[in-house]
């Protein structure tokens, strides 16, 4: 039997479980460990200039590939500074495995140089986490780890390894489990068969669907049963922010995202709708407005992998606890068996309301009189040029919103945002991993000039590993979302949301050594963004894009309303 | 309405603060907790008082369900079940009043487990309630100090909770 050190079993069992890259950042407590990186050259450690750039990108690279991303950190700030990317993969519920040093054990607890508890910091936004003991326990540990972050509703597992257990002068025997059992832990593989067959009679007399799918579609590799569903049933289909791309943005049957700025015509048919099928979505509140008021009319089939999830905020008339692959597949199963039709007449009349909703906003923006580029049109024009096919990660405020609402995604995994937690400065780190996970695809990073400041040092890991993402930064000289707001609910006052100061983008961006391109007029938008993606197709090119200040994110639902109830523009509501 | 939940875990440093974390996280109540090992040493129980409506119950269980280290939770109070709560009361016990103190404990089948020339210590057994109720029998100002185990609960007849 091998005999390793604690060190090369951290580095033997990341081999072992596939993983191609390593976003790290070293210190004290991890040193033995990147002595053992040193010597081998099967898992690539990609040196990020933040920690919380190493979890943003190991997330990126998870949401891009369905592969867990895995990041490495030292003990003590090394550690909390991976706290917010992991929060962030919990809310969104991305498989990452983060790995921490801790200080030698025989000191843990006498506030030694670097030390935090990290185990405890981390514990309320992780799936679970590991303190090792011993060195021998790593292999099962991290067998564990992978097991858990990838499998039932996937999400964050910190392993916290104090210095000692990787000692290179200690060896021990090493084996890494082939299997993994664990008692307290068995997600459930099938959905409830009763429970599918009811769900099945009900959806096919429903005279008024909407089939309601999220993030889950996407993390549960569901999207071909989810379209065929679709297709049979010819029922709307409405994505969560989190699950657009799991069905094709540019279909007919699509009515685009819902919730508080989703289209005119999703936030209506849900308001409207006698049967909502919700599928790896969570009914959140920026989807439900007030859960007192959502959807009056609508019997609710839930289809979830988290039990939790169910009857959380609304209530649920037919709870499906599963996959929801397989739950989708098994209910087309019930469908065929049964020969169920959906009622054809009443589903044409139903489109009809549909196509009128449509017609009503289809997320207009008046540009005619603006001198200036409208947000929305930056968005739109870097779909013509990347022609719907880059993968575009963003930030977070009202550059998201646009980009979520004009780019159609017609494919899972392209549109890679914080939609749970809303992590400003997580679009660059991201779009480090989508690129590493892609590296011929073009990838561009949606952002906006505060959120792109929080992050902005990763110019530098770009750099060093020749990404050539392009940075789209919506630059409207504030905290748009935040002003917003302060437009609509606090009488204009801009308290804090005026962004004073700023860097010089384009400077800052050759400062790094990338190319900088300003653009304020309309004219030279597509020209930019074709160079961008062009001329300039290897290297990393920040386009600093100045847009109207004073445009606003619409359809906007209306606090405590319900569903219907929407700003369609400054001046007009529902 | 106040329920009892029984929560068979895995027997690791840190399970019990993932539990307790959950709910100080999600702002749900504890009124008690008492936790120790099972027969099998690998697992420990973990008893808990909460009250909240049907809903949060509700999620409770789930929550608690999702936790790594939790091999099973049941709800007790859905079904008959016993409830016992210990606790050490140290009571004033001088002139007159020494002798009611005593009847008082023989009523509520309690024990003096210790004697002072001026103090009884009384070991009690019981429901929550019952406990309450001794504390005003004998009077709260004779009271000096208290110590409660928190409610252990078991099913009543078939229901078990085991792995």
């Amino acid at each position: 039997m091998t005999k390793l050190s604690g060190a090369e079993m951290v580095i033997r069992s990341l081999q072992e479980e596939g993983v191609e890259y390593l976003f790290g950042y070293p210190g004290g407590s991890v040193l033995h460990i990147y002595d053992a990186i040193f010597q081998q050259n099967k898992v690539q450690h990609i040196l990020v200039r933040h920690e919380q750039a190493a979890t943003h990108a190991a997330d990126g690279y998870a949401r891009a590939t369905g592969k867990p991303g895995v990041c490495l950190v030292t003990s003590g700030p090394g550690a909390t500074n991976t706290i917010t990317g992991i929060a962030t993969a919990y809310m969104d519920s991305i498989p990452l495995i983060v790995i921490s040093g801790q200080v030698p054990s025989d000191v843990i607890g006498e506030d030694a140089f670097q030390e935090t508890d990290m185990i405890g910091c981390s514990r309320p936004v992780v799936k679970h986490s590991f303190l090792i003991k011993h060195p021998t326990e790593i292999p099962m540990a991290f067998k564990k780890a992978f097991h858990i972050a990838t499998t039932g509703r996937p999400g964050p597992v910190v392993i916290d390894i104090p210095k000692d257990m990787t000692a290179p002068s200690e060896q021990f025997e090493y084996k890494y489990p082939a299997t993994v059992r664990m008692r307290s832990y068995n997600p459930t593989v099938r959905g409830h068969a009763g429970q599918i067959k009811r769900a099945a009679d009900l959806l096919m007399k429903a005279k008024r669907p909407v089939i309601y799918a999220g993030g889950g579609i996407i993390q549960g590799n569901a999207w071909e049963p989810l379209r065929e569903l679709a297709r049979l049933t010819g029922y709307p289909v409405t994505n969560t922010l989190m699950g657009l791309g799991a069905f094709p943005g540019s279909d007919h049957q699509f009515i685009g995202m819902l919730g508080m700025h989703g289209t005119y015509e999703a936030n209506m048919a849900m308001h409207h709708a006698d049967v909502i099928i919700g599928l790896g979505a969570r009914f959140d509140d920026r989807v439900t407005n007030d859960t007192g008021k959502f959807c009056p009319q609508a019997k609710i089939i839930h289809v979830d992998i988290d039990p939790s999830s169910i009857s959380k905020t609304i209530e649920t008339d037919i709870p499906i606890v599963g996959p929801v692959d397989t739950v989708i597949a098994d209910l087309l199963g019930v469908i065929a068996e049964k020969h169920l039709k959906p009622d054809a007449k009443a589903v044409e009349a139903w489109w009809k309301q549909i196509d009128e909703w449509r017609q009503h906003h289809g997320l207009r923006f008046d540009e005619d009189e603006c001198e200036q580029i409208k947000p929305q049109r930056v968005i739109r024009a870097l779909y013509e040029v990347t022609q719907g096919k880059a993968y575009v990660t963003s930030d977070v405020g009202q550059h998201q919103m646009f980009a979520a609402q004009h780019y159609a995604f017609d494919d899972p995994r392209k549109w890679i945002n914080s939609g749970g937690l809303g992590t400003m400065g997580f679009g660059l780190p991201a779009a480090m991993g989508v690129q590493f996970a892609h590296p011929g695809a073009p990838v561009a990073c949606v952002t906006g000039e505060g959120s792109i400041q929080m992050c902005i040092q990763e110019l530098s890991t770009c750099l060093q590993y020749q990404l050539p993402i392009k940075i789209v930064n919506i630059n409207n000289q504030a905290l748009g979302m935040v002003r917003q707001w302060q437009d609509m609910q606090y009488g204009g006052r801009h308290s804090e949301s005026y962004m004073q100061s700023l860097p010089d983008f384009v400077k800052l961006a050759e400062a790094y050594g990338h190319i900088g391109i300003k653009v304020t007029d309309r004219k030279d938008l597509e020209p930019a963004l074709k160079d961008a993606f062009g001329k300039y197709k290897d290297r990393l090119v920040f386009l600093d894009i100045y847009v109207d200040r004073t445009e606003h994110v619409y359809p906007m639902q209306i606090k405590g309303g319900s569903m219907r109830d929407m700003w369609l523009s400054k001046t007009e509501r529902t | 309405m106040r329920h009892i939940i029984s929560i068979l875990m895995e027997n690791e440093p840190g399970a019990l603060s993932r539990v307790i974390g959950l709910f100080s996280q999600r702002g749900y109540n504890i009124e008690s907790l008492s936790v120790a090992p099972t027969e099998d040493q690998t697992l420990s129980r973990l008893t808990l008082a909460t009250f909240g409506p049907d809903k949060v119950i509700e999620q409770i269980t789930k929550q608690l369900n999702k936790l790594v280290d939790v091999v099973k939770v049941m709800d007790l109070s859905e079904g008959s079940h016993i409830e016992r709560e210990l606790m050490l009361i140290k009571i004033k016990a001088q002139g007159e009043h020494r002798e009611e103190v005593k009847r008082c404990a023989d009523i509520f089948r309690g024990q003096v487990v210790d004697v002072t020339h001026s103090i009884y210590t009384v070991q009690l057994t019981g429901t929550s309630q019952k406990l309450d109720a001794f504390l005003d029998a004998v009077g709260r100002t004779n009271v000096l100090e208290v110590v409660r185990s928190g409610v252990s609960s078991i099913a009543r007849g078939d229901r078990v909770l085991a792995v």
